[in-house]
């Protein structure tokens, strides 16, 4: 029963995956991405992870949403009404990513890889939880700073005028651009 | 059900996320590749994790880390997006060249 949820999922998260870049639409484009993200977290799920395995699925189909959002507004031909192929250098990449996966695959096959070491918790999320909050705490305080400076710089650059910005690009705009008159000077 | 499936799984993913982070020319859809790539590194930790060291919390941990990268790089990714189109226009990566000097 769980070789065939594998084989299901595996596949299903590996062909969704794959038509990301095959279809015109983006809204399916997204739906795609997200199929591909929920497969990946079943297979967590199915690893025995189910907590990790539900937070990936909740985070992405958010991400999705929120991704959805920002493909209509940026890319031209949001709906895929008319065919569309918006690549460089495809060759070129695709042998990339063939070499790539030969090397990785040949890796995978070849590794004399160690034998199991220990046996799953009865309960892997309070194993996760008691490491986050004991012997990994700094890596737990580096994420969190990491997601604090995530949030100010992500602010910073999505404004659409900070105080740097009041003399252009190269700082030779006199007067400098405010948006209310009458500061130092004016 | 082998550590060998899940990680050519994984690797089939990462491959996938690499044709398309490097062929794509919109901004928006690199970064669906690197939450690909991103992707393929999850369901390998989580691999890892379950069929060699499931006694430490380890892989967990590292899971925990990608999770978080995917978030750092949607966010920015999408700040960068937006201020690059403010600033010039560009959606596209050709269109952003004023560095290729």
């Amino acid at each position: 029963m769980t070789t065939a949820v594998f084989w299901v999922l595996a596949l299903l998260a590996a062909a969704s995956g794959f038509m990301v870049f095959r279809f015109n639409s983006m809204a399916r484009v997204t739906i795609s991405l997200m199929v591909s993200f929920l497969a990946s977290g079943g297979l967590l799920v199915l690893l025995g992870l189910g907590y990790l395995g539900v937070v990936v699925i909740l985070m992405m189909v958010m991400e999705m949403v929120i991704m959805a959002v920002f493909m209509i507004a940026y890319m031209m031909n949001p709906a895929g009404l008319m065919p569309m192929a918006m690549f460089h250098n495809k060759r070129g990449s695709l042998a990339i990513a063939v070499v790539t996966f030969a090397l990785l695959a040949a890796g995978i096959f070849l590794t004399p890889w160690p034998h199991r070491s220990g046996a799953p918790p009865r309960d892997a999320t309070r194993q996760l939880g008691t490491a986050l909050m004991g012997s990994q705490m700094l890596t737990m305080i580096t994420l969190g700073f990491t997601l604090l400076a995530t949030m100010v710089g992500a602010v910073v650059l999505a404004t659409q005028r900070g105080r740097y910005d009041r003399f252009g690009d190269d700082l030779k705009r006199r007067p400098p651009s405010d948006p209310v008159r009458g500061g130092v000077g004016r | 059900m082998t550590l060998q499936l899940f990680l050519l799984l994984a690797a089939g993913l990462f491959a996938i996320g690499l044709y398309g982070a490097l062929s794509q020319q919109s901004i928006v859809m690199i970064m669906m590749g690197l939450e690909l790539m991103l992707n393929g590194v999850t369901v390998g930790a989580g691999a890892f994790w379950h069929y060699l060291a499931p006694a430490s919390a380890s892989g967990q941990v590292i899971l925990v880390a990608v999770v978080v990268a995917m978030s750092v790089e949607m966010a920015i990714g999408f700040a960068v997006v937006t201020a690059i189109f403010r600033a010039r226009e560009v959606d596209m990566t050709d269109m952003a060249a004023d560095l290729k000097r």
